[in-house]
Parts: structure tokens; sequence; C-alpha cells
């Protein structure tokens, strides 16, 4: 891996462990410039960035390295004319097939501890580098593994429902609504899956953008069912941050972790992760029309 | 996740008092006024008009009036913005669409004439219906009006219905 792969693969991976450790105060978004459009030239600026108010840059730029176009044709595309600022990052995406876009990243991230010749060692980075620097039987292993999606849909023409099969893998969104077929004041459903199965019980918080311009921000909550469906009805129209998280076992970062070194705190050994734990985030923009 | 289809839905609301099978010998007289706008910068109105259901489904499209010329977008990339006929039907048609698509008229009263015999009209089955004018003008508003009538019996009196901006006075009659 070149150095600057790696330096890539860091900052995903510390995109992704912000998202489920801070969710209550930086959010992370991508909001399309729209999300129904027609005919054969379309194409669609999207924002990128993390932020405490929705959807206002005013924090960090979200990294878009990693960021999928999944085509209503099954391919998978590129982003196009990327660049990110200090605040927010942005790309295009042309949509030059008619149906549903699913514009997306996905990040398995793993917090690590064990004992090497008597050493407390940490790791903090993604899945992948996990893999190849924590030793094969390492003595004491503790992790806790992350796996987030941030995902928002845009379609050309008639909508398409290829981009939403379920992969099984962490925390997904199975529209029964069309997530660009969504009017404000009418009733929407969509269901969570947790690795593939109903998330049951599963608290989703809903955000309106534009809440510079609202003395109360308006976020609202709403439950999964048994079988993991849940309703909801956008009061206005207007684009929504939509987040879930579900977290198992110890997912505290114990000492060393946030703002510490990966090996260590600076000036201290490190210290264990306090047991193995599991956490998995999904967020997606959603924009609500006028009836 | 797509609308459902208005053969299914109507079918019951239309086999009443007025049986059923294919209308009269009827045409669909229309008139709609492009309202005359004081505003710096004027663009003629993307105009959809179309039959809906009583459920609300769209029964058919009568005409779209766009810039099919325009050599940027060939007007298709404003279609979406007549937002309710677009939901309910103009999203899975192509265009140009023949018989349908148009272009976009001055202001001042406009008469249609949609013969039954073609169409959506051919095959629409006796019963209550909206007329929708739905209008959308660049760098302005959108505003969707209906006006019910009656298919399926013609000399009824006209139908009118008025918008407040962007649609003016729209009359309908079955004859």
């Amino acid at each position: 891996m070149t150095l600057k792969k790696r330096l890539l693969a860091v900052a995903a991976a510390g995109v992704a462990l912000a998202l489920p450790l801070s969710a209550s105060a930086h959010r992370a978004w991508m909001v399309p410039s729209a999300t129904v459009l027609s005919g054969d030239g379309a194409w669609v600026g999207v924002d990128a960035a993390i932020s405490n108010e929705l959807f206002y840059a005013d924090h960090n730029a979200m990294r878009v390295e990693g960021v999928t176009v999944y085509a209503p044709d099954g391919s998978v595309e590129k982003i196009q004319n990327a660049a990110t600022g200090k605040y927010r990052s942005t790309f295009d995406v042309q949509l030059s097939k008619p149906g549903t876009y699913k514009i997306a990243t996905a990040t398995s991230s793993v917090m690590a501890s064990w004992t090497e010749n008597g050493e407390v060692k940490r790791f903090r980075g993604s899945a992948d580098d996990f893999a190849k620097q924590a030793p094969a039987g390492a003595a004491d292993l503790k992790t806790i593994r992350g796996f987030n999606r941030n995902e928002t849909f845009v379609t050309r023409d008639a909508p398409t429902d290829t981009v939403f099969k379920p992969t099984g893998k962490g925390l997904e969104l199975v529209p029964v609504t069309h997530p660009n077929d969504l009017v404000a004041g009418e009733a929407a459903t969509f269901k969570f899956l947790l690795d593939g199965k109903p998330a049951a019980d599963l608290e989703v918080t809903l955000a309106p953008g534009g809440s510079r311009y609202r003395a109360a921000p308006g976020d609202f909550k709403v439950k999964t069912g048994p079988d993991g469906v849940f309703k909801v009805t956008f009061p206005e129209a207007g684009m929504y941050w939509l987040n879930a998280s579900v977290r198992t076992g110890e997912t505290g970062r114990g000492p060393g972790g946030p703002g510490g070194a990966p090996g260590g705190a600076p000036g201290g050994p490190a210290q264990p992760l306090a047991g193995n734990g599991f956490n998995a985030s999904y967020t997606a923009t959603l924009e609500a029309l006028r009836p | 996740m797509k609308p459902s289809l208005p053969l299914l839905t109507f079918a019951g609301a239309a086999v009443g008092a007025l049986g059923a099978g294919p209308a009269l010998a009827a045409d669909l007289n229309v008139t709609v006024e492009v309202p005359r706008l004081t505003v710096a910068e004027y663009h003629k109105p993307y105009v959809a008009i179309w039959i809906e259901n009583p459920d609300a489904t769209a029964a058919g499209t009568l005409a779209v009036w766009y810039d099919a010329n325009s050599k940027e977008d060939k007007g298709v990339k404003w279609l979406k913005d007549m937002r309710q006929w677009w939901r309910k039907a103009g999203r899975t048609m192509s265009f140009p669409a023949d018989g349908i698509s148009g272009a976009t008229r001055a202001p001042g009263p406009q008469k249609l004439v949609f013969s039954g015999a073609k169409g959506p009209l051919k095959d629409l089955k006796p019963g209550q219906y909206n007329l929708v004018v739905e209008a959308a003008r660049e760098v302005g508003g959108q505003e969707a009006v209906r006006v019910p009538f009656v298919w399926g019996k013609g000399g009824g009196r006209p139908a009118t219905a008025k918008g407040t901006t962007e649609v003016g006075v729209i009359t309908v009659a079955v004859k």
C-alpha cells in the first residue's frame, strides 16, 4: 500500500469512526442539488459535509474518496468533478440512464487492542488494514467493529428499485415507499435491516434541513416495529437527514481512543479495550416534495 | 412504489348508472387561459393538461406544452417542474409524445378540442373525472387547477375554475 493510499484509508476510517460516536453533534450528509429529474441531460451536484446545523457546512468537509454511485442498470459509476474545501466537498453525478441512482459510502472500521511481548497494542482503522496489521492469534485480542453507511438517492424519469437490493451487511434501509416519491403530508414506509434481518425496535431520527432559521431544530424520532418497518410523515417539503444506529457489547473507546494516537495516549502506555463490541449506523438524506 | 393502475382503480367507480363501455362520440372542449403577467423576466409557462381519476391517479395525459426545440435540453429538463403531473403520469412517458407534445403558448385564452375518438379519451369509461391544468414557469411559480367533469353524457353545462397566479380561467365542456 502506498503512503497516499494508506493516508486515504486512515482518513476514510476516521470519518467513519466519527459518525456513530458523535452523532448527536456532528452529522454527516450528502445533499444532492435535486432528487427528481427529467430528461437525458440530467446531472446532480452533491454537497458532502459533516456539520452541526442541517444542511449548512459549518464543521468539516466529508471525504469523498469512498463515494460510490450505483446506477439503475446495476453498474457502478464514478463521481465527477470532485473537490474538497474547508467545510464541504462537492462532486457531480451524471444521470446517463433513466431510473434511480444510489450515491453511497459504506465503511467498515475496527478498533482493537491486544498484548504483544507484554505490551498493550492499539489499532484504529479500516477492517482491511486491521487484517493486515494485527498478528494472527494475538493475545487478549478485543475488537470493536463498526459498519457505517451514508446514502442519498436521485431519480431521472420513472423511479426504479434495483439499487435497493440489500447486501446483508450492517444497517440497511429498504424502501417500501420509494425515497424519490416522498411528498410532504403523505405517510411513507421504510424497513430497516441489520445484517439482512429485520431491525426491530430501532430508533430512527429524522431532522429537517433549514434549522438555522428555526428556534427549535425540529428533529423527531420514530421506532421500527418487530418487522423492522417504520412509517413517517414528513411535515414539510424539504431535505431531511435520517439516521439510525445499533450498538452491542462494548462500544466505548477506552483510554487511548479518541484524540489519542492509535498506539496509546501520548506520555502513557496504551490501555486495552474493555471488551468486544459492534456498532452499525445508517444515514440518508431524503427529500420530501411539495404536494 | 408505482402508482396503482388507473384501470383497476376507476373501474369500480365507472360502472354505475352511466353504464360501462366506451364513451359516446363526444369531444372534450377545453379553454385554458394563460395569464398575462407583468414580471421583469417572462417565459411562457410549461403546461400539462391531464385527466385525473376520483382516486387522484392519472387517467391519461391530453397535452404537454414545452419547448421541445430548446437546443440546450430539448425542454425535457423542466418537465418535472409540473410536479403533480410528473409524479402521476409524466415520468413514465417518453418525449416528444405523439399527439400530446406541443409548443408553449402565449398569454390569452387557448381553445382546445380533444377528440373523444383519440388518445386517452378513446377508452375513457363514463364517469366523474377532473381535468387538471398544471403550469410551471421558468423563474416563476407552479400551480395545478382541477375542473370536475362527467364523461359519457354530453350536453351538460360547461364547468369552470380559475387559478390564482399561473393558471387563468379554465372551461371544460363535453360535447
